[in-house]
């Protein structure tokens, strides 16, 4: 597994489907969402993020491991053991599906930070997980930890999404939250953890587009430990909402704002405390902001934001039903899982669609 | 000894049919090289003194005068070019230090000419500025490690920023070394564009304070015309400790060109030299160089950005390092191949490493350091075009300083003798009829046309990346591809060749 690798444009699509009041219902309506847009992908990516599926083990990160070798895994596993409890360790349900090749080794680890160690970092529990996850993704040959927050996981690989979800048997877990994501690269990566979706903690990011201010995204991320080993955008993009809300504390609104900031013609036209604030976070993250196409989901477990950049250049509907918000690159793979939404909207450039969970007030 | 064995550098070619005797050439050349021969009936050239500087061969109304390379040669030798022969006669012949003016013209790499830029292809979209939006506004000035947002409010309110419209502004030339005319066409231009001209180290011309919103105040080792008003005159002061034209020595204007205005203006004795000692000599080290940024700050209520300019030198990213953590807001670095108005020969032609090298060498340190995004890196020393400025943004820096571009527009034709004080294009001298020569109306014009058209091209340039906004450029490398650089000129820049 050489993780390391140049970075590759892609074009994609992207579903997700969200319970509002958190009841849980099982992978195959968002498999079929996504499977209608088999054409957005061209086989050499696919994945599924969900959340609530692990109710066994809420309080745990559970760990999503790929390994090149069973060396690899015995060498990851002692770093694993020394820094965390694990509570419960094995390899990841699959089945065997024609068009999924050469699949890695796959594992699941149920974990909980080792308190002395936890301790003697004097980090937050958080900032401790991501170290550590930090540290296998750029220290460890052979070794990917693609999921690792609690109560969610991300399910991926190389492949039509439809097949990986096939593969991984998802039509058995049940989560209040799904997002999915079919990869179109411009280029044969062959390597799974390159897929989407990417997590950390408990962020996902299912996301269709290319970034062309990557390179400045990334740098400015290197400088405070995040390190973007996958040299893809959704990396990137994962890690500046971590960076803005968890390290920043910033609330969502001015997360957004700064990843798609308003024009500044626009912000001229705001009232002052407004334009004063915009103007700083502009001033200040302008090297977070995303240049380029792109649209996105991103999970937690509170809920789920979809984004545009800023001028509209990639195609993302919305709709709701009930208790269900719907959102995907194209209407079809909406009204393929809901014929009759009650509300389907096209959100404008910079424009979220936020939606919370029952009695949560902030993503 | 007055007799010159030099062959003179250029010839002055006066074409007989088409001269019509106007005396014009005689008029225009304060180097007196034309003349009007009584006897003969005719005007007549000597080219000793010319130093090529075209004025005469642009305002001959009849198109008769050309100013061309002397085709005589010394003979050939690989070894001692005309320009080391020449060398050595002047200081045989004078016995001094060789003085000159503007950037080195020696033949050393451009590494902006072995940059390549990015263009988006399919898998995303280019940007057409005349029908999207792109955004060039950039802000200078130090930015907190954290934005403290309370109620959907700010909290805490930025340090004092620079506001920019465009990425560009003047470089800091002094009232002295440059005319006042040349001052208030720069001052102009900046208002109008939206951006900043620089006072350099002569103070600031009672004239020019109206322009004090897009002026920033220099503080040198000659402490020039500093006072109170003149440190709140601006909105930013910049600490000079160098130069690129000149690294570690300091500065000289000769007497005669401190006349009763930069007297006023400078604060000195009208006709005496304005000698900048080498260093500062409050500041010995880098804890020296703290006091004076914070005693700045506290004269001017810390309402203004500091920033402190250096010469690219070998060390540049381990002294730069250190000025952030002095305090400094802006940190600019100035290239070996930078302009000024006087500075010796060898040290202009032999001090000093390019700033494309330096910068890439400054933003990666500081990136290493984590503390690249407090402060802001202004870079200068030969920025020629738009492109330059494009690849300057890419390799992490946050704007770029022109002088030589902006005299240029102003008419400079680059003879390099500033130091003489007899510009024939009424810029770099403070004689009476030649300053008259630079109308600041049409200066003002043409400097912030050259800003305009930057502007425009760099939005072009952006818009093909797929980029609509100047910080999604900011820094990034991936955007810059080199040619026909070595292993380690890549590792520098931190850029991989084209073909990668």
């Amino acid at each position: 597994m050489n993780k390391i690798f140049p970075r590759i444009p892609s074009g994609c699509a992207i579903s997700g489907i969200m319970n509002k009041k958190g009841h849980r219902f099982s992978g195959n309506d968002i498999i079929k969402s996504i499977a209608l847009m088999h054409d957005r992908s061209n086989g050499l990516g696919g994945g599924f993020a969900a959340y609530g599926i692990y109710p066994d083990y809420p309080d745990h990160y559970a760990f999503h491991v790929f390994y090149d070798s069973l060396a690899n895994r015995i060498n990851t596993e002692e770093f694993i053991n020394d820094h965390f409890d694990v509570d419960m360790s094995e390899p990841i349900h699959t089945r065997k599906v024609r068009s999924i090749n050469n699949p890695p080794l796959i594992w699941r680890y149920f974990v909980r930070p080792g308190q002395n160690k936890l301790i003697s970092s004097e980090l937050t529990e958080e900032e401790y997980v991501v170290r550590c996850v930090m540290r296998v993704n750029s220290c460890f040959e052979g070794a990917y930890i693609f999921s690792s927050g609690k109560n969610m996981g991300a399910f991926k690989g190389v492949g039509y999404p439809e097949d990986i979800g096939d593969f991984y048997c998802l039509e058995k877990y049940d989560g209040y939250i799904w997002t999915a994501h079919g990869r179109f690269p411009t280029n044969t990566p062959g390597w799974w953890g390159g897929a989407h979706p990417f997590t950390l903690l408990d962020w996902s990011i299912v996301h269709n587009g290319e970034i062309s201010s990557y390179g400045a995204n990334a740098r400015f991320l290197e400088m405070f430990g995040y390190k973007c080993t996958l040299q893809t955008d959704t990396e990137a993009i994962t890690y500046i909402f971590d960076y803005l809300m968890r390290k920043q504390g910033l609330p969502l609104e001015m997360a957004v704002a700064t990843v798609a900031a308003p024009l500044w013609k626009e912000i001229d036209r705001m009232d002052q405390d407004k334009k004063e604030l915009l103007k700083a976070l502009r001033a200040v993250f302008g090297n977070l902001l995303m240049n380029g196409p792109f649209s996105i989901i991103l999970g937690t477990k509170n809920g789920i934001v979809a984004l545009n950049d800023r001028i509209k250049l990639r195609n993302m509907v919305a709709a709701t039903k009930g208790d269900f918000l719907y959102l995907a690159s194209e209407e079809s793979a909406i009204r393929e899982v809901c014929s009759d939404p009650e509300h389907v909207w096209v959100p404008k450039g910079g424009e979220p669609v936020i939606g919370l969970l029952e009695g949560v007030d902030n993503i | 000894m007055n007799f010159n064995m030099a062959v003179p550098e250029f010839l002055i070619e006066r074409k007989k049919e088409r001269c019509i005797d106007c005396k014009v050439c005689i008029t225009q050349c304060a180097n007196e090289c034309h003349s009007f021969d009584i006897d003969e009936g005719r005007v007549v050239s000597d080219e000793t003194a010319c130093v090529n500087c075209q004025r005469c061969v642009v305002f001959c109304p009849t198109r008769a005068l050309s100013v061309v390379n002397n085709p005589q040669q010394y003979k050939n030798n690989a070894n001692w070019t005309a320009f080391d022969i020449n060398t050595i006669y002047k200081q045989a012949a004078t016995g001094g230090i060789l003085l000159t003016g503007m950037g080195t013209d020696r033949n050393y790499p451009i590494y902006w000419d072995h940059l390549l830029l990015n263009a988006s292809q399919v898998t995303n979209p280019s940007i057409d500025p005349l029908r999207e939006p792109m955004e060039l506004k950039t802000f200078l000035g130090r930015k907190p490690e954290k934005l403290v947002v309370k109620d959907g409010k700010l909290a805490e309110k930025l340090p004092p920023q620079l506001e920019l419209e465009v990425p560009i502004m003047f470089s800091a030339m002094s009232f002295g070394s440059i005319s006042l005319n040349a001052h208030k066409s720069l001052a102009r231009a900046a208002e109008e564009v939206g951006t900043f001209y620089n006072t350099g180290e002569g103070g600031l011309h009672r004239d020019l304070y109206g322009y004090g919103n897009n002026t920033i105040v220099q503080v040198a080792s000659g402490r020039f015309g500093v006072h109170q008003e003149y440190l709140n005159a601006g909105k930013a002061i910049e600490i000079k400790i160098g130069q690129g034209a000149k690294p570690g020595i300091g500065g000289h204007l000769p007497g005669e060109k401190v006349g009763l205005e930069v007297s006023l203006t400078r604060m000195i004795p009208q006709g005496s030299d304005a000698i900048s000692p080498a260093p500062h000599h409050d500041i010995y080290s880098i804890e020296d160089l703290r006091q004076l940024i914070f005693s700045l700050k506290e004269a001017t209520n810390y309402e203004k950005p500091v920033s402190v300019k250096i010469a690219a030198v070998h060390n540049v990213a381990a002294i730069a390092s250190g000025i952030a953590r002095a305090g400094a807001d802006i940190i600019a670095i100035d290239g070996f191949k930078g302009g000024t108005g006087a500075t010796p020969l060898r040290t202009r032609d032999s001090v000093g490493i390019p700033v494309e090298l330096a910068l890439a060498a400054v933003d990666s340190r500081l990136r290493e350091e984590g503390i690249r995004n407090q402060v802001s890196l202004v870079v200068g020393g030969t920025v020629r075009n738009s492109s330059d400025i494009v690849k300057a943004i890419a390799l992490g820096a946050d704007a770029v300083y022109i002088a030589t571009s902006a005299l240029l527009a102003l008419g400079c034709h680059l003879c390099q003798k500033c130091y003489t004080g007899k510009c024939n294009w009424g810029i770099a001298t403070q004689n009476p009829n030649l300053i008259k020569r630079l109308n600041p109306d049409i200066g003002a014009k043409r400097a912030a046309n050259l800003l305009k058209a930057w502007a425009h091209e760099i939005k072009e340039l952006l818009g093909g990346m797929g980029i609509n906004a100047l910080e999604s450029l900011r820094g990034n490398r991936l955007m810059l591809r080199g040619i026909g650089l070595s292993q380690k000129e890549l590792e520098i820049l931190g850029v991989v060749h084209a073909g990668e």
